[in-house]
C-alpha cells in the first residue's frame, strides 16, 4: 500500500518536471532525475513522449496570439461601436 | 427560432485569438492582422440581423473574415498591377522577357505544400484549445504561445505557481490527446 503511494507520487513529480522542462523552467538536477525515473516507468515515459510531441508541434505551427493590451484596445472600439450600433 | 444566438459583448474573448490565429498566417503581418479582426467584428455587428442562427457565431465570423481577406489581396494585387516592370538583367536569348519572378529560386525550406499545412495545424490547435475549459485556455496560451514567465502570469491572475502547473498539467493532457485524434 505504502510503496504504491509512493510511486504514483514519484510520476506525478516526474511529471511535473517533464511540464516545467517544457518551458525551460526545470534545473538540471531535475532532469537528471527525471532521466531515471524514465529509465523504468513506462507511464512516464508515454506521458513524456506526447508531452514532447505536443510542444514541437505548436512550436512548428508558430500560433500567434493577441496580446492582452491589443484585446483591451480592441475591445474599446468594439464596445463603442456596439453603442452606437444601438443608438 | 434559431440554433444559434449572437452576442457581440462576448465575442471578443470568444474568438478574437482564433480569428487573429487565422489571419496572421494566412497575411503575415500583426498590425494589418489586427486591422482585419476589428473590421471583421464591425462588419459582423453590421449585419447582426443577417445572422439566422443556421451556422455557429464563429463559423459565421470566419466567413466575413474570409472575405476580408480576399479583399485585402485584391487591393494590394490591383496596385501591384499599376507598377508592372519587367527587367531584364542579362541579354540571355533564352530568358529574355521572362518575368522577374521566373528567375529568382524557390525558397528551398518553404514550399505552398507546407504553408497550408503550417496553416491547417494552426487552425486544428485552436479547435483543440477551444475544447479547453477558459481558464485552462488562457493560461495555456498566456505560457506557451505568448511564453510570458511564470511569475508574471501567477500575479496577474493571483493564483499560485503550483496552482499554475497543475492547470498547465491538465491543460497539455487534454490538448495532447485532442491533438492525437485531430492531426497526427
Amino acid at each position: 500500500m505504502n510503496t504504491e503511494i509512493n510511486i504514483s507520487k514519484a510520476c506525478e513529480k516526474a511529471n511535473h518536471v517533464c511540464d516545467k522542462s517544457q518551458y525551460k523552467e526545470a534545473s538540471i538536477l531535475e532532469k537528471i532525475k527525471l532521466t531515471i525515473h524514465l529509465a523504468f516507468c513506462r507511464a512516464c515515459r508515454n506521458y513524456s513522449k506526447n508531452n514532447k510531441k505536443l510542444s514541437v508541434t505548436i512550436e512548428k505551427a508558430k500560433v500567434d496570439c493577441m496580446h492582452k493590451d491589443e484585446k483591451d484596445a480592441l475591445k474599446e472600439n468594439l464596445t463603442q461601436a456596439i453603442k452606437e450600433h444601438q443608438n | 427560432m434559431p440554433k444559434h444566438l449572437i452576442d457581440p459583448n462576448k465575442w471578443i474573448d470568444l474568438y478574437s485569438d482564433y480569428l487573429f490565429n487565422y489571419t496572421i498566417s494566412r497575411v503575415n503581418d500583426r498590425d494589418l492582422s489586427k486591422d482585419l479582426v476589428q473590421d471583421t467584428f464591425f462588419a459582423g455587428l453590421k449585419s447582426m440581423k443577417n445572422f439566422k442562427g443556421e451556422a455557429s457565431e464563429r463559423t459565421w465570423l470566419i466567413s466575413i473574415l474570409k472575405r476580408k481577406i480576399i479583399d485585402y489581396y485584391r487591393k494590394i494585387n490591383s496596385n501591384k498591377g499599376k507598377a508592372e516592370v519587367r527587367m531584364s538583367y542579362n541579354s540571355d536569348v533564352e530568358t529574355e522577357g521572362d518575368w522577374l519572378e521566373e528567375r529568382v529560386a524557390d525558397p528551398f525550406d518553404k514550399n505552398a505544400e507546407s504553408v497550408i499545412e503550417n496553416e491547417e495545424l494552426g487552425d486544428a490547435i485552436y479547435s483543440c484549445l477551444d475544447k479547453l475549459p477558459a481558464k485552462q485556455a488562457t493560461i495555456f496560451k498566456m505560457k506557451t504561445i505568448e511564453g510570458i514567465d511564470t511569475e508574471t502570469i501567477c500575479n496577474e491572475l493571483n493564483i499560485t505557481a503550483s496552482n499554475l502547473w497543475v492547470i498547465i498539467h491538465r491543460a497539455r493532457t487534454t490538448m495532447a490527446s485532442c491533438m492525437e485524434k485531430n492531426w497526427f
